[in-house]
């Protein structure tokens, strides 16, 4: 493929708002994991909450949007110069040339676990200030973004689980080669809500403590929320800054909510990235894995990786930084790796203290300095949907 | 962009299977609404089969009926999936759990929840390790997934199946979003002709000029109107009556996906003055 640039990214973890204090955290090798204390679920869990969400309600035009999803994404939205570059490529495209394809897995769900509480106790009908279009369903944040942010090109959601936001960019990708639009914003958002904490603990993957990537005794996911967004167009000549230089999708075909024990879905997921960027193994410097600290997805993924980039590659999961922001998680991470090859840096796994002895790949556990020109970041989700995405440094 | 179409699906009220259904949508039978009859797949293992829900029946019935007349195996082709709501029932159990038993969840029904469960049962099905895409654009989830389908197609040079469905939500959601009917399709695209191309599409995304076209049975647009996935009518008309078409698909509010169909194989089959297409341009 053509490589795009990333020529403008944002996002907002549990870790704090904005790159700068990403950045901090990643090199410091702080957790934005804490007990959870969330009202309506209970649970002897740990989460990666962003802070302020309840009182960042949204108001004026944008106000029949508000639901926690696009409360999380409006803050993601202003950090990093996002909304200027946005407007920078309005006036060299044009609204209509500018395409949204965003991802998420729960879009605005809380907020009907919300009006499901507040149901009509005689007719069972929902609350007359529940907005269908504008928080339930899965196009909302498309349709937020859109208005946020004034663009008018092609738009959709995908929700392909936990692979969503990494799949994103094949969908930018193809836009824009097949000439639907010029530049297109990419990424997404998930929140915290009951039906995923409560979902993930009746698969017995949740784990008590905070979540331990490839860890010896890892016991399963937290869970975190995130939004992130990326602007994607063709890179001009001589510009600095982190290319977008192959996406690599796949499906494991082999079963719902369990990856495939020997990797096969992860391994052609991240093959075909590198064959759609025309690479080898030998030429990635940092792999930053989908790793969320089940037992059997994380040994799938070391299997995977080892076989494809050997022993010496270095790669970690975030997971121990952000918890799996799930939908999210594809661009948090793309983001992540994009930090990594613009600061000259490999992050390391907060909470993991002894990697997996049956594990083969090179996994780095604090956070290293180092000059990466390449980083990939694998996504795998639900449904078997994987997908491997590759940034390399431009010039 | 340019494609082609080797197979079609669909499964709608009154609407049984395409080969059933193209004398109404060409306009030479007509058009009697029963309620949408989705059979469990005999792709799905007869476990899987029993519990599977009606999302996954759907876009397995829809999927399968339209490689069997492409002749394509489904296993190497890429697949995308559209749907304005997924599976509405699903969503609806949960929800009422976790507000009157607290939050007890069966596992299966957490994995069916997601918007992407029926590409996932697919995939399984078929045994399609191809990339799968899963996505929503409220009303417009047909033209996306359109868009989407075309955009891999060409771009990718791949052979690609766009599965596009909608059921309706039980009470208190359907009365916040109704849908007016169970409705699915699938189209198998390639980017170039073979020996199965039924009909070659030209797809043009630009702003909204003309209106949609719409259907000129008042039930039939009633469909279109009310159900996401059944704004493929136009093009389903279009591929039933077998002659050259120029159509528009709406999409999203300013934007529009003008459709120029050549049939290839399919022979002429309607009379003209039965027309279930209006304003066919």
């Amino acid at each position: 493929m053509q490589p795009l640039a990333l020529s403008c990214f944002c996002l907002a973890t549990s870790l704090g708002v904005g790159r700068e204090a990403t950045v901090a955290a990643l090199r410091a090798g702080t957790s934005g994991l804490k007990p959870c204390t969330l009202e309506y679920a209970p649970l002897p869990t740990y989460v990666g909450e962003v802070p302020g969400l309840d009182d960042a309600r949204l108001s004026g035009d944008l106000a029949a949007f508000d639901c926690r999803n696009n409360r999380l994404a409006a803050i993601a939205l202003r950090q990093d110069g996002f909304p200027d570059a946005v407007a920078a490529a309005r006036d060299r495209y044009g609204a209509e040339r500018i395409g949204v394809v965003l991802g998420t897995s729960t879009s605005g769900l809380l907020q009907t676990e919300t009006a499901y509480r507040r149901r009509d106790r005689a007719s069972g009908a929902l609350p007359a200030d529940f907005d269908y279009a504008r928080t339930h369903n899965t196009y909302s944040i498309g349709d937020f973004v859109r208005s946020c942010l004034a663009v008018a090109g092609p738009a959709f959601v995908v929700s392909s689980a936990c692979a969503t936001t990494a799949k994103v960019f094949g969908s930018a990708q193809r836009m824009i080669a097949a000439g639907l639009c010029d530049a297109a914003i990419v990424g997404g958002a998930d929140t915290l809500c009951a039906t995923t904490l409560y979902g993930f603990r009746s698969l017995n993957v949740m784990s008590e403590e905070p979540c331990r990537p490839f860890d010896a005794e890892r016991s399963g996911i937290s869970i975190g929320e995130a939004a992130g967004f990326a602007l994607l167009e063709r890179p001009a000549a001589g510009e600095d800054g982190v290319l977008l230089l192959g996406v690599g999708e796949s499906s494991d075909a082999y079963h719902m909510s369990s990856p495939h024990p020997e990797g096969v879905g992860a391994r052609l997921a991240m093959e075909r990235a590198l064959g759609a960027a025309g690479l080898d193994p030998g030429d990635v410097d940092y792999v930053n894995l989908h790793g969320t600290a089940t037992l059997v997805g994380d040994a799938a993924e070391d299997r995977a990786v080892s076989e494809l980039f050997g022993s010496a590659t270095p790669c970690s999961s975030t997971k121990g930084y952000t918890g799996h922001t799930l939908g999210a998680s594809g661009i948090v991470e793309a983001v992540f790796s994009a930090l990594a090859i613009l600061h000259g840096m490999v992050p390391g796994s907060p909470h993991t203290r002894t990697v997996d002895p049956g594990f083969r790949s090179r996994y780095v556990l604090e956070t290293e300095t180092a000059r990466t020109d390449r980083a990939m970041s694998n996504s795998f989700g639900f449904g078997g949907a994987n997908c491997s995405l590759l940034f390399g440094r431009a010039g | 962009m340019r494609v082609y179409v080797e197979g079609i699906g669909l499964c709608g009220p009154g609407l049984n299977g395409w080969a059933a259904s193209r004398p109404v949508l060409a306009g030479a039978a007509s058009y009697l609404p029963a309620p949408t009859v989705v059979l469990p797949s005999p792709l799905l293992p007869p476990n899987e089969r029993r519990r599977s829900v009606e999302t996954v029946r759907l876009a397995l019935a829809v999927g399968r009926e339209a490689f069997a007349m492409a002749g394509r195996e489904a296993a190497a082709t890429a697949s995308v999936f559209a749907s304005s709501g997924g599976d509405g029932a699903t969503i609806h159990e949960i929800l009422e759990d976790l507000a009157t038993r607290g939050g007890e969840m069966s596992p299966t029904r957490f994995h069916n929840s997601v918007h992407n469960a029926p590409a996932g049962y697919w995939t399984i099905a078929t045994g399609s390790r191809a990339p799968s895409s899963s996505l929503c654009c409220h009303d417009a989830s047909f033209a996306a997934g359109l868009l989407e389908a075309a955009a891999q197609a060409t771009v990718d040079d791949r052979a690609v199946a766009l599965i596009a469905y909608d059921l309706r939500y039980p009470e208190p959601l359907n009365r916040a979003r109704p849908i007016g009917a169970v409705f699915g399709m699938a189209l198998v695209l390639t980017p170039g002709l073979t020996g199965a191309s039924l009909a070659r599409l030209e797809l043009e995304l630009r702003r909204s000029a003309s209106g949609a076209s719409v259907m000129a049975v008042a039930a039939l647009e009633q469909l279109r109107r009310g159900t996401p996935a059944a704004r493929s009518l136009p093009l389903l008309a279009g591929l039933a009556r077998g002659v050259p078409r120029v159509l528009v698909l709406d999409y999203l509010p300013g934007l529009e996906i003008g459709l120029s169909l050549e049939p290839l194989l399919l022979p002429a089959a309607a009379d003209p003055a039965r027309d279930v297409m209006a304003g066919a341009k």
